[in-house]
């Protein structure tokens, strides 16, 4: 994606995977920290408010936030809870699911 | 269903001593994290560090690998990955992993979930490109990655400390924005006797001062009217300094202005908490060995009120002693013996807290934002639509969360309930112990049913004897 992200792998890991988020194919390193991963690999925003639509991305990085959600197999996940695996199918959260979390209506 | 005669929740410093303390004394203990790795927020992923990462990240980091050692002992299980989302009874403990629901049962939990950043609203703090400083070190300490063109914005410590790292990491922040004022750092002089008590942060602080100035970094020292740039990304900060405006383009803004207890498992329990002026954040109310009202359930560490990562593991310690006496592994008196050098040692490290807490107090701007600043990020309400709640005669965020929604998305308030607190109670002139705090109710983190569904095919695992 956009190769100008401003977060930066110091030492690049080597071992990588392909993912895809949304329509694109994206080469991350190996069990790292999906949402950190996701920023080096340019993805910005993450999700969109259901509200407003404004667009966010990652802000604690620890699970407090939830502004990292995204949706994979259907279900809305912290990404800064997750590690890259090889195969992952990742989708912006569905604009109306996004804030009910996953099934915590 | 797992069983063991202690739960410990959480694998930081406090967890962590915790867990060995108890299992030395011959307890079974089932320790639970929801990270992959040991070490909570200041070890953050410690055993996988690299040399060079150990080296940017400084020996205080690196110092958690004898905690974690310390967690292969046969009387400990330590499940990774496992997320707590509610604690019935006093001593049962639903939580999740691997995409399961399992159930655990201790005669005695310890809550060691640590602490959060402070909320930090200020005009822009929702835009892509905005994070904790903490959240910009947990990518150093567990990613190797580091923010490029960043602005630190805040006070304290870790602010310091994450800048000297992004030094160390090759990737120096653009320029710190301070908040704290020359009059705060007058005032603080008041603690200069107990700070010198604990020279080691002074020096700590002193160092680290140093290393910034050597590395040419730009601290705009006394900073308000802050406010972040961007449309669908942060472009920029600016803040005034002296009347004297000013404006830094960058790509990444990094907030921080202190740690506050995360209380969201003691309240989902209804420990009684307190306010805590000196350090303007509700702390739970425990007795000098970490019990709450709750006499099953101890809190150990800074979530049990800030004191840094040393502090919390003294106090996890301490807790697991009187938990190994309370189930008739030692007496009284081996308690207070035991327990003796570790209070003499707590007493030292919170000797400098007085000091650094009056010399980096909270941002007053993000304490009472402008109206139109976003406090409750999950459903986008304002600073002035909680005031308003205040007119219709809400005194307290319960019922101004019945009104807007502050508080009902999924971060459960963690980001805002405090801001909502403070701006209840200086509207209505009502201190913040009276103004109260958000109804925490289970689960504290979303479970789903499927998740649900699998805990009934659970089966009984012995942890320890
Ligand atoms: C982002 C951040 C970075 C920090 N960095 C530093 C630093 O570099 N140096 C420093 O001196 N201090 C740092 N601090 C301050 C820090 O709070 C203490 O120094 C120290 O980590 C406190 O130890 P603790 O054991 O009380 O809690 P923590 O170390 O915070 O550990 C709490 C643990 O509980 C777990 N947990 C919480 N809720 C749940 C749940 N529901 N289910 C399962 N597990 C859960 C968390 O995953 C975490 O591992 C930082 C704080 C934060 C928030
Ligand atoms: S970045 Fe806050 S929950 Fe993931």
């Amino acid at each position: 994606m956009k190769p100008d992200s401003p977060f930066r792998e110091i030492d690049p890991e080597t071992d990588r995977v392909t993912v895809r988020f949304g329509s694109s194919e994206l080469s991350l390193p190996r069990g790292e920290n999906l949402a950190g991963a996701l920023l080096v690999a340019g993805v910005m925003p993450f999700r969109h408010t259901p509200l407003s639509g404004a667009p966010r991305g990652p802000f604690c990085m620890m699970g407090a936030c939830y502004d990292c959600l995204v949706e994979i197999d259907g279900i809305n996940r912290q990404a800064c809870m997750l590690q890259v695996t090889e195969g992952l199918q990742i989708e912006r959260p569905s604009i109306n699911r996004a804030i009910k979390g996953a099934g915590n209506a | 269903m797992h069983s063991a005669d202690l739960i410990v929740i959480g694998a930081g410093p406090a967890g962590m001593s915790a867990a060995r303390r108890a299992a030395g004394s011959g307890l079974s203990v089932l320790l639970l994290d929801e990270q992959p790795t040991p070490g909570g927020q200041i070890y953050r992923d410690v055993d996988r560090a690299s040399k060079t990462r150990g080296a940017i990240l400084g020996s205080d980091f690196t110092d958690g690998r004898a905690l974690t050692r310390g967690l292969a002992h046969e009387n400990i299980t330590h499940l990774r990955g496992a997320v707590v989302w509610q604690i019935e009874e006093a001593t049962r403990v639903n939580f999740t992993r691997n995409g399961k629901a399992e159930l655990a049962e201790g005669r005695r939990i310890l809550l060691a979930t640590g602490a959060l950043e402070r909320p930090m609203p200020v005009p822009g703090w929702t835009l892509p490109g905005v994070m904790t400083a903490g959240a910009a070190q947990i990518m150093l300490k567990q990613s190797d990655i580091a923010c490029e063109r960043a602005v630190l914005v805040g006070s304290g410590p870790l602010l310091y400390l994450v800048a000297t790292q992004m030094v160390r990491a090759g990737v120096p922040p653009l320029a710190l924005v301070e908040t704290q004022t020359k009059a705060d750092l007058a005032r603080s002089l008041r603690h200069l006797g107990g700070a010198l008590r604990g020279w080691p942060y002074l020096l700590k602080g002193l160092r680290m001062l140093w290393e910034l100035r050597r590395a040419g970094i730009t601290r705009h020292v006394g900073a308000s009217d802050i406010a972040v740039e961007g449309d669908r990304n942060a472009s920029g900060v600016t803040f005034r300094v002296g009347g004297i405006g000013h404006r830094i383009a960058c790509d990444t803004v990094l907030l921080h202005h202190g740690v506050v207890p995360n209380t969201q498992a003691a309240r989902s329990i209804d420990i009684p908490h307190r306010w805590d002026d000196a350090q303007g954040c509700f702390a739970p109310e425990c007795d000098e060995w970490g019990r709450t009202a709750v006499s099953t359930v101890f809190i150990a560490g800074d979530g049990a009120g800030i004191g840094g990562a040393r502090a919390a593991a003294l106090a996890g310690e301490i807790s697991a002693l009187e938990i190994a006496r309370d189930l008739g592994r030692m007496t009284e008196e081996e308690r207070d013996a035991e327990a003796r050098p570790l209070r003499s040692g707590l007493g030292a490290e919170r000797a400098a807290r007085p000091f650094i807490d009056s010399a980096y107090p909270p941002y007053p701007g993000a304490l009472a934002p402008a109206d139109d600043t976003i406090v409750c990020r999950c459903e986008e309400v304002t600073a002035g639509d909680i005031r308003r709640t205040a007119g219709l005669g809400c005194l307290g965020p319960n019922q101004a969360k019945a009104f807007v929604r502050a508080g009902m998305g999924p971060c459960q308030g963690r980001y805002c309930g405090l801001s909502v607190t403070r701006i209840l109670s200086d509207m209505n002139g009502i201190p913040p112990d009276a103004t109260g705090y958000y109804r925490i109710r289970p689960p504290l983190k979303p479970v789903t049913l499927g998740e649900i569904a699998a805990l009934a095919e659970h089966e009984t695992v012995e942890v320890g004897k």
